[in-house]
This record gives C-alpha cells, sequence and structure tokens, in this order.
C-alpha cells in the first residue's frame, strides 16, 4: 500500500476544499471547462459518489442508522472506491484530476463529530496527496447566509442534528459549519492547502486559481512528472 | 464486572463503563468450522440459562446488505472492501455487541478484527494502517483460534462440505493461480501465516481443529466455562435490564 505523500504518478490532481456555501464547486467546474477547452484529459470526481457504497448510505441517512464512527468509516469506503475507480487510474494515464471535496472534507467533518483527529487521517492515509488543495474560505456568517437562503430545509446529517448540540436545525448546522471551519483553518499548514479569499468575485477567484493550475501543467496535454 | 479496553484509539461517545458480560471470538480460517462451533456454543450456553448474542462479519443493519452486493459484482477494490468490513465492524460493535455486553450478555462473534487484518494484510495492505482503524475494537475477554496446520487441509473440508470453491474465500481477486482450486491453495496458506503471526500478538486460545467435531467442541465450552466462571466469581450480580438492540428488519 502505498502512503500519502508517497505515490509517483505522472498525472496531476487538483481539489476543493471548503464548508458548505464557499462556492468551491463552481470554481472547480469553471476550472474544468477552462482545463477542456485547453485541450487536456481531464476527469471530474464527487465527493459520496460511490456507485457501491451509494444505496447503504442513502439508506443509513433515511433511517438515521449512522453513529460519528460509522459515518466515518462509510464515508472512506466510498471515498477509497472513488480512489481505486476515477483517481489512481487517470493519474497513473497522466491525466488530470479534479476533485469536488477530499479528505480534507472527512478530517473536518468527522472531527468536528467527536472522532479522533489522528485516526481519521491513518484511515485516509492511503489517499494521494493533490498537487494542489484550494481551500475556498468564507466567513462563517457568509457561507451558513447562502446555503440557508438556498436550502428550503436542512437535512439532518447536513445540519449535524445527529450530534445533539441544538434543537434548531438552523442553529445546529451553524455550530456544525463552525467547527468544521475550525478544523479547515488548522489543516491550511498542516497540509499545505491554498487559500482562496471566497468572498471576492467568481471571476476573480478563478483567474487566482486559473494561474495557479497552470504553473503545474505543460503544453502536451499530459502533464509532466514532477 | 470488567474494565472496557481498545487496542488503540477508542470510540467516540462511548461510555467506557465497566461491563457484566464476555466478548468471546471464535476464529479461523475459512472452512475451519467456525459456524458450526459458534452454533454448538450458543446451543450449549442458553442450555446453561446464558443469554448470548452472537454476531459475525457482514451482519450489520448498516452495511451488511451493501457488502453482500458488492461483492457480486467485479468492481471492488480492495481498499474499499477493507473500508466496507471496517464500516460493518463499527456498527456492531456500537449497536449490538457494546450494549448486550453492558447487558450481561455473552457475545458470541465468529470472527473479529483478526480475520479483517489478515484478509487486508495478505492484500498487500498496510498492517498499521489496518490496525489503526481497527483500534476502535474491544479487546475480547478470550479468542479461541480453530488451528489447521495447511490449506490442504482445508480444502478436503470444503470439498466435504459439497458447495465448492468459493470466488472470495479463494482469493480470486489477488491472481494467484490459475484455477480456483491453486488460488484457494495459495491464498489461504497466506491467511493461515498471517493468523500464525497473530497468535502470540493477540494472545489467542488455539485449539487443535483437526480433531472430530465433537472433541474440538468439548474442549471449547470447557474453556468458555472457565472464562465465563472467573467473572461470576468477582461478581455475583446479575444485570437488571435487557440489552438496548437495535431491531433488525
Amino acid at each position: 500500500m502505498i502512503t500519502y505523500g508517497h505515490h509517483r504518478f505522472p498525472g496531476k490532481l487538483f481539489v476543493v476544499e471548503g464548508t458548505d456555501g464557499s462556492g468551491k464547486s463552481t470554481q472547480l467546474s469553471l476550472l474544468y471547462q477552462w482545463l477542456k477547452a485547453e485541450g487536456y484529459p481531464v476527469f471530474f470526481s464527487e465527493w459520496n459518489s460511490s456507485p457501491l457504497v451509494k444505496a447503504t448510505t442513502r439508506r443509513a441517512k433515511k433511517r438515521r442508522l449512522f453513529t460519528p464512527t460509522t459515518f466515518s468509516l462509510l464515508h472512506a469506503t466510498d471515498f477509497a472506491d472513488r480512489t481505486e475507480r476515477d483517481i489512481f487510474p487517470p493519474l497513473k494515464a497522466g491525466a488530470i484530476v479534479l476533485a469536488d471535496r477530499y479528505i480534507y472534507t472527512a478530517f473536518a467533518r468527522d472531527v468536528a463529530r467527536g472522532c479522533d483527529r489522528a485516526w481519521v487521517r491513518q484511515i485516509y492515509s492511503f489517499a494521494v496527496r493533490p498537487t494542489v488543495s484550494f481551500f475556498f474560505r468564507a466567513p462563517l456568517d457568509v457561507a451558513v447566509d447562502r446555503i440557508l437562503s438556498a436550502r428550503p430545509r436542512l437535512k439532518h446529517y447536513e445540519a449535524g442534528l445527529d450530534m445533539d448540540w441544538a434543537d434548531d436545525p438552523e442553529e445546529s448546522f451553524e455550530i456544525f459549519q463552525g467547527k468544521i471551519l475550525g478544523e479547515y483553518d488548522r489543516m491550511v499548514d498542516e497540509f499545505g492547502l491554498t487559500v482562496i479569499d471566497a468572498t471576492r468575485s467568481i471571476e476573480k477567484q478563478q483567474r487566482e486559481m486559473r494561474a495557479i493550475v497552470k504553473k503545474h501543467l505543460n503544453k502536451e496535454g499530459a502533464a509532466p512528472a514532477r | 464486572m470488567k474494565e472496557m479496553k481498545f487496542y488503540g484509539t477508542p470510540l467516540p461517545d462511548v461510555e467506557q463503563e465497566p461491563y457484566t458480560g464476555k466478548l468471546i471470538v471464535i476464529e479461523g480460517a475459512d472452512g475451519v468450522g467456525r459456524s458450526t462451533h459458534t452454533a454448538l456454543l450458543r446451543t450449549w450456553l442458553e442450555s446453561r440459562g446464558h443469554a448470548v448474542l452472537d454476531t459475525g462479519m457482514t451482519r450489520s443493519v448498516l452495511a451488511g446488505r451493501g457488502i453482500k452486493e458488492a461483492k457480486q459484482g467485479h468492481t471492488l477494490g480492495r481498499l474499499t472492501m477493507q473500508l466496507f468490513y471496517a464500516t460493518d465492524f463499527a456498527d456492531r460493535l456500537e449497536n449490538e455487541m457494546l450494549p448486550a455486553l453492558r447487558a450481561g450478555f455473552i457475545v458470541l462473534t465468529d470472527r473479529y478484527i483478526y480475520s479483517a487484518i489478515a484478509r487486508a494484510v495478505v492484500r498487500e495492505a498496510d498492517p498499521s494502517w489496518v490496525r489503526a482503524i481497527y483500534g476502535i475494537a474491544l479487546v475480547p475477554d478470550a479468542v479461541f483460534y480453530l488451528n489447521i496446520s495447511s490449506a490442504e487441509e482445508l480444502v478436503t473440508r470444503v470439498l466435504a462440505s459439497g458447495r465448492g470453491f468459493d470466488y472470495w474465500e479463494s482469493g480470486m481477486d489477488l491472481y494467484l493461480g490459475e484455477d480456483f482450486y491453486d488460488s484457494f491453495v495459495e491464498y489461504q496458506t497466506r491467511m493461515l501465516r498471517e493468523f500464525e503471526r497473530m497468535k502470540k500478538e493477540y494472545g489467542f486460545r488455539v485449539l487443535d481443529a483437526s480433531r472430530s467435531i465433537n472433541r474440538v467442541a468439548a474442549d471449547l465450552r470447557r474453556a468458555v466455562a472457565r472464562v465465563i466462571d472467573e467473572g461470576a466469581i468477582a461478581t455475583q450480580q446479575q444485570p437488571a435490564a435487557g440489552p438496548k438492540l437495535r431491531s433488525v428488519s
């Protein structure tokens, strides 16, 4: 098993991270359009997208079967499937992989739910270290407002209602997001996350992102080995 | 009463109060007779008046069905499989085993973390990685390992059972041989080697499983009785309430 930081793949992996409502998915899809237009072979991989695990997650959410530990482990299972299916092969083949949420999402959420920090990091030690990890940082109130105005109703686990922090979903969500943001902030140095100020205009953020990504690419389409 | 002791990082949010039950593990290779002996033990324990919960891999409410379905296809990767099994284990630990132990049940488990660790290591997982994941596991009161000397002996049992070679029990995902037979022998040989390594590390109580079912069962009953009686001398109290078990639908 090759562990974090030790994989040697010719491809490049760019990931976006941040709290809900930080605008990271929008930025990643803009990046995707640009890379495709430039002629790079590019693949997209989303959090919670494993076809093998999907039915189990859906059922567990509906029937509220999760504890913090099983929530963490099932999401790690989902991520492992993504890694084995969508991330290793294209990276080996020299393509660009874009990931909407990566291991740092698990580190933030699971630790916010009370899982041990070192234990969660161990579980994900098989993951490929990204070429660049963008952390879209928005102040808590901005991110929370974006989500609350866009959603008619918060879901049980999304709001962190399983943790009994508050009875009111919005209040619970805000507490949860605050803890998550705190975990992200401590990961900036730990994992060398590239912080993007998510309060600026979409265009400005995208320009900054493209400039950073460009530095890691070459002209041939397939990205060069380090 | 016994203090809860975990192999590594304990579960978050779990009250670590002492428990009155017993966690008894039956481990061993595929086809060695674990499920037969688990069933015999259960009947015997119940006849002696003990409340028993028996459990085993892929029986969790959360992940059991998902694992079985994933194993039917051809896209289940190694890391994914190992983490799926860990999810299954954690769900059973938190929602079945721990509540039952607190309520004074004898929990009989057909396999525990050791089979999961062996399978992962044989599949080239980092041994410290898989041990760290299973650090959430409670240290059992006893681990009985049904010992067999060679994979060839397991072959005899697979043939005798009439069900033939299973894809996963033959390690066909590892491309170890030309056919199920060759692969089974090689895979089970590697598994036995891993179990061998774990005997000391985890303090397995080894039983010679090449003998007749009756003789192995008699040994097991004697050994299990000792494990139960050790506790009974220390605490003479009976649990007041039944376990809070989740209903299985």
